[in-house]
């Protein structure tokens, strides 16, 4: 229950629409409340046969109250119901911009189903708990204590007697809830494991297909669905039991009312009326007792989901840097200074000394997984290093804020990432405010022109998720494209070729040759061409830099840069040889 | 702004308000428990029955002991005491029924969704890639979980509880009218009234949950690819862009929820009101039939105590009605992915599986994956079994659309690919696909463990058979360096991997299943040429008898294949072994001089 402490500030926030809710269900509670005394003055006038008053004025009286009482219901619903909404939507507003904060390693451990599953299930159950649940709690206190007190001063015996069943009522309430809340979080996290199943499931469809899985992924399904069920089924039978029993336990009070509330009327200490409108008072009870369980629910329900979304929340964002309105431009001298780095105590990268002069392009090689694409990430501060530093024009990258050190930066991927969007509006993920010309400059700088000519809408083909509907190279230019767009002093260039043709690759090479002048470029490629002539060559091995040097040196290194060469070579002499 | 909406194409809002034949499609899956469904529809009467006999044992307690003035003191009170007691059974009883009531219905609805969601992952797997291709991935997945998740709502407290209600009302107006008719029909005067304000909440609360239901789509789908593409978001110093989008979508869909309340808010009062209505009715009415003796005071004591009864079950069921709304939204949507005919099937008596024995053959292939826009045009090209085939061309020259075309992901427009002179769509195309092994030019790979991932949890290949693969595709040795090797465990998509390494193990699980067709599309495109060597070596023995189809930008690794072909812009423009290529001089010669060039003749240094 601690877990909803945490919506204190939200609460806060519209302290006054809760603050004019509660004074609304206070208010409707009272003018619901007078007219079964009305009912009683009515029905014992009539025992009695003498109407002070004719019928219709109290039948109007009735009406009138109910109205009233109607308008107050309607706020009280309107303003609180409303509140939820709108905490609702500030909750999910700082979620998402939590997780915008949250760096690339919590993205990595965490399934994308996991956060989804969060931001709609859990964060709805949170809802209910603001709005309905606190709402049903106020009106089950006032309609208790208002009626209480009325029902106090009509028969006070009666009153204690009709009530005894209550508090077994609250002690049931209680007992039910911790074991609630554990099934429930049980539910909760199945159905988190099924959503990313399925999500996994079709994102990854094409392998299923081409390998014939499909049986494998219904079997691995129908386990999951199963057990997804039972949980269900525990909860239901413990759950199921609630109704039931407050229905049993506001009967008991009817009994009461109707067997010693019939004996105080024979007795003569209560009137027909009094009976009458006890009937109906604790027909008025019966709701919010029955609400209470509903409540419990929502309660339980609300807290284990929101401890689930505080798991984000409370996750620290691991990349932090100061705030500087005013900095001077970056322009673009790289220095690593003995950098190490680490993803989960697996260290990847070791002393790395390395410095990349203001408008110079380093190469960066080496066998797969030896670290040059961790290298790169480095440097837009995706990771942060775990020993040494980085430093940008001579300040470490951890005293630039973000956004400035990101926005010198032009960082092409390894893997493609597009938006399900238009070619036109991925490019301008770069740079909204890019005008066409310089659209257009870019796409022939990129390659992109003889492909755009070739689509019917052009620039406004939309790509599909992750860019489905373009074929790998189209994918990847539209990358490069992207990265060109923000017009970056640093360009980063991960392995950004490896998916077009030799002809496409060098149209791309000769065009950033011009491009790259006076711009800091790093370039990681397994092909020579790309590679060739960089102002330095580096090649890293296991995590450290091996060789380093220009292409006419390396080559005669006898290291992996002149294996690599002598690979190319050797292929022309057989050429040659032939 | 820049950041366009995600595209939701389509996102069908269909809506009908109450569909029967929906209803009943609906109502199909009822069919196999249909033995609890009738039993919880028998308790649910009984149920009803009790609840209208409550006020009735009231009435009678009311005027034949306590109101009795006629009969002594003593005797009214054990007459009291019996009332009480037969009270007491009812409740007892009603305790029983609801609880196995509810049992019962839960227990129906989750066996209900349990089918549900079974039957649409196992029609998901059917469906072709254009489907996939067209829906995004977070619309499908809320077929299977948030849709079904609704229609267990209507399973479990709506369809039933409808019945309840509906027997409720039934029962009370029953027992109204024999109290008394006269009074009775004074108060169903406020029927019509009723009437009215349900029919126009219902209008006004369907539309903007109409409106809630395809925003909250949006802000989903949007939050989703956000998500996933967290990466890019941060490296173009997006986020506050993104934010803003949300935000915004996040506010639309705060706003539609904002009017759905407002007509709550209105709608509870005024049946409230209406209710009190009914009671003044009662009072006055009722109140001059006690005067003039028509009418006893429990009968007047039951008619209040009905009134309240028969106002409960029509505001549930106005509340039911919006379950049941989208409910309908939801299993429309269900149905249409259901109906969905999966366009790649096999043949009604699909022909049994035999090896590969002769040749593929692409006979006057054409294909558009849209209208006419064609992306191949009459290709043809045999490849014979052993033989070795590389297709090359620039990037969407269309190589990856042929080998989808083998897999038959797609089916051909026009012209035919035939297998063994069998066309492909005479085949069961799982059988087609068991014949291949094929890695695909975008690397997936699951979540789950290293070993997962190669053998895809078939058991029958052996953890040995795995390792060899492993071995081949060079995959082995980093493999190896994880503490818990094979039973390393990835995360979506592989990542923990370097790019490298995630192609490798996917060149792993084409090679593991032992494949008499190979397919690499670029499986070697971020692989250096160290490992690529390698691997390179290893094929060369197995490929010695199977048949492949080689993608590569990179020339240099597909010289020893039998023949290239070289795809422009969805023809084929030359075909022939490399030498025979570079001889004619054409486009191979010129792309082939132009990597040999940029690779290995430097500045000035070399040759
Ligand atoms: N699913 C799809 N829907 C619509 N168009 C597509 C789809 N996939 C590919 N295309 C288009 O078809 C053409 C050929 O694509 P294909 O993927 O076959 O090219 P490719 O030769 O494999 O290129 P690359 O070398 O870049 O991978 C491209 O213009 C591409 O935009
Ligand atoms: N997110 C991650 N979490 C943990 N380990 C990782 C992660 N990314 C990469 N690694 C590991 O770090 C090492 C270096 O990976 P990196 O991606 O930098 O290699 P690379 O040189 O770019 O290789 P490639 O040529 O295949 O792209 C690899 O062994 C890889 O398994
Ligand atoms: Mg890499
Ligand atoms: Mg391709």
């Amino acid at each position: 229950m601690r877990e909803l402490l945490r919506l204190r500030p939200y609460l806060a926030r519209y302290k006054g629409s809760f603050a004019i809710g509660i004074v609304h269900v206070f208010l409707t509670n009272v003018f619901t409340l007078i007219s079964p005394l009305i009912l009683m003055r009515a029905i014992d006038e009539l025992r009695d046969g003498a109407l002070t008053r004719p019928l219709w004025v109290y039948a109007s009286i009735v009406v009138v109250l109910a109205l009233i009482q109607g308008v107050f219901r309607f706020m009280m619903r309107k303003v609180m119901i409303g509140a939820s909404r709108k905490i609702e939507f500030d909750l999910r507003n700082d979620l998402f911009s939590h997780l915008g904060s949250l760096s690339v390693a919590y993205f990595d451990r965490t399934r994308t189903g996991e956060i989804m599953a969060r931001a709609t299930n859990d964060l709805n159950a949170v809802r209910m708990f603001v709005g309905p649940a606190i709402m049903y709690v106020a009106n089950t206190f006032f309609t208790l204590v208002i009626g209480l007190t009325l029902m106090l001063r009509l028969d006070w015996q009666l009153t204690l007697l009709a009530l005894l069943p209550f508090p077994l009522l609250s002690l049931g309430v209680k007992m039910l809830g911790s074991r609630l809340h554990d099934l429930f979080q049980a539910i909760q996290e199945q159905y988190a494991t099924i959503t990313t199943h399925v999500q996994e499931n079709i994102t990854g469809i094409r392998v299923v297909k081409a390998f014939v899985r499909e049986e494998e992924q219904i079997e691995g399904f129908r386990v999951l669905n199963r057990e997804f069920i039972e949980r269900n089924m525990s909860m239901v039978r413990l759950w199921g039991l609630f109704f039931p029993i407050m229905g049993l336990l506001t009967g008991i009070a009817m009994l009461i009312v109707m067997g010693f509330g019939g004996f105080r009327v024979v007795s003569g200490n209560l009137t027909l009326g009094g009976f009458v409108a006890f009937t109906s008072y604790l027909g008025m009870l019966t709701w919010p007792a029955i609400a209470i369980g509903w409540v419990i629910n929502l309660i339980e329900r609300g807290a284990a989901s929101m401890k689930r979304i505080s798991e984000i929340l409370d996750e620290e964002p691991d990349i932090t840097a100061p705030e500087i309105a005013e900095a001077p431009p970056i322009r673009g001298g790289l220095r690593l200074d003995d950098v190490s780095f680490a993803y989960n105590g697996e260290p990847v990268l070791e002393e790395i000394d390395l410095t990349v002069g203001e408008g110079e392009t380093v190469a960066i090689v080496g066998a797969i997984g030896s670290g040059k694409s961790t290298l790169l990430r480095l440097v837009p501060r995706l990771y942060d290093v775990s020993r040494g530093e980085i430093l940008i024009d001579g300040v470490p990258l951890r005293s630039l804020s973000l956004s400035h050190l990101r926005s010198a930066i032009g960082f092409v991927p390894q893997e493609t990432f597009l938006f399900s969007m238009t070619v036109k509006e991925n490019i301008r993920f770069g740079d909204p405010s890019l005008s066409d010309e310089q659209l257009e400059e870019i796409c022939r700088l990129s390659r992109l022109t003889p492909d755009l000519d070739k689509f019917p809408e052009g620039w406004d083909t939309v790509v599909g998720e992750r860019g489905v509907l373009l074929s790998g190279g189209q994918k990847q230019r539209i990358a490069i494209a992207r990265a060109l767009a923000r017009n970056p002093r640093i360009l980063i260039l991960d392995d950004s070729l490896s998916s077009v043709d030799v002809n496409t690759e060098e149209a791309i090479l000769v065009g950033l040759r011009e491009y790259r002048r006076g711009r800091t470029t790093l370039i990681v490629s397994h092909r020579l061409s790309a590679v060739r002539d960089a102002d330095r060559i580096v090649v890293l091995e296991e995590g450290r830099i091996t060789e380093r040097g220009i292409h006419r040196e390396l080559i005669r290194n006898g290291g992996f840069y002149s294996r690599l060469y002598e690979r190319q070579k050797l292929i022309r002499e057989l050429e040659d040889l032939e | 702004m820049s950041w366009g909406d995600p595209v939701v194409p389509d996102e069908e809002v269909l809506q009908k308000s109450l569909d029967w034949d929906l209803f009943r499609r609906l109502l199909r899956y009822l069919r196999p428990y249909r033995g609890r469904v009738i039993l919880a529809i028998g308790l649910l009467l009984v149920l009803s029955g009790l609840a209208i006999l409550g006020p009735y044992i009231l009435k009678l307690a009311i005027d034949r002991s306590i109101a009795n003035d006629s009969l002594d003191a003593s005797l009214r009170v054990s007459m009291l005491l019996k009332f009480s007691a037969f009270y007491l059974c009812v409740l007892m009883l009603e305790f029983v029924t609801r609880y196995g009531q509810m049992i019962l219905t839960t227990l129906v609805g989750q066996k209900v969704m349990y089918d549900l969601r079974m039957e649409i992952f196992s029609h998901l797997q059917k469906l072709s890639l254009t489907y996939f291709n067209r829906n995004p991935v977070g619309r499908l997945m809320t077929r299977v979980t948030g849709d079904v998740e609704v229609l267990n709502e209507l399973f479990t407290s709506g369809v039933v509880q409808i019945f309840g209600d509906l027997f409720l009302l039934g029962g009370i107006v029953a027992a109204m009218m024999l109290l008394d008719v006269k009074l009775a029909l004074v108060v169903f005067t406020v029927l019509p009234v009723i009437f009215i304000a349900t029919g126009i909440f219902r209008r006004r609360v369907r539309d903007s949950y109409r409106d809630v239901r395809t925003r909250l789509a949006k802000l989903n789908a949007f939050l989703q690819e956000s998500i996933t593409g967290m990466t890019v978001i941060h490296l173009f110093g997006a986020e506050a862009r993104s934010f803003d989008r949300f935000s915004f979508l996040n506010g639309d869909h705060r706003d539609a929820h904002l009017r759905t309340v407002f007509y709550y808010a209105v709608f509870f009062p005024v049946i409230e009101v209406i209710g009190a209505i009914a009671t003044a009715l009662i009072i006055w009415y009722g109140g001059r039939g006690v005067l003039s003796e028509t009418l006893t005071f429990g009968a007047l004591a039951a008619f209040l105590q009905y009134a309240t009864h028969f106002f409960r079950p029509i505001r549930d069921l106005s509340e039911k009605y919006n379950v049941l709304q989208s409910a309908m939204a939801s299993s429309e949507r269900i149905f249409s992915l259901l109906d969905t005919e999966p366009r790649i099937v096999g043949p009604e008596k699909a022909l049994p599986f035999q090896p590969f024995q002769n040749a593929i053959e692409f006979d006057n292939v054409s294909f558009a994956y849209r209208d006419e826009d064609w992306v191949l045009c009459d290709i043809s090209l045999t490849v014979k079994k052993g033989e070795r085939v590389a297709l090359v061309g620039a990037t969407g020259s269309g190589k990856t659309t042929m080998v989808n075309l083998l897999g038959r992901f797609y089916d051909v427009q026009k012209g035919a690919i035939r297998l063994d002179g069998i066309d492909l769509r005479d085949m069961d195309p799982h059988d087609l696909r068991r014949r291949m092994g094929t890695v695909l030019q975008d690397v997936f790979l699951f979540s789950g463990s290293v070993d997962r991932n190669i053998r895809l949890g078939d058991d029958t290949i052996s953890r040995e058979e795995m390792k060899e693969a492993a071995r081949i595709a060079n995959a082995h040795t980093f493999i190896e360096r994880f503490s818990d090797g094979y039973e390393h465990e990835l995360q979506e998509r592989g990542s923990g991997l370097s790019t490298g390494e995630k192609q490798l193990l996917a060149f792993s699980r084409a090679l593991v299943f032992n494949p008499e067709i190979f397919i690499l599309d670029e499986a070697t495109s971020n692989i250096d040429s160290e490992t690529e060597h390698l691997i390179q070596e290893a094929l060369e023995r197995i490929l010695v008898g199977r048949t492949s189809l080689v993608i590569a930008h990179r020339l240099s690794t597909i010289q020893n294949v039998d023949r290239i072909v070289v795809l422009h812009h969805g023809e084929i423009r030359e075909m022939g072994t490399h030498q025979e290529l570079l001889r004619q001089g054409g486009l191979y010669k010129r792309l082939y001089d132009l990597e040999i060039r940029s690779a290995v003749e430097s500045t000035g240094t070399d040759g």
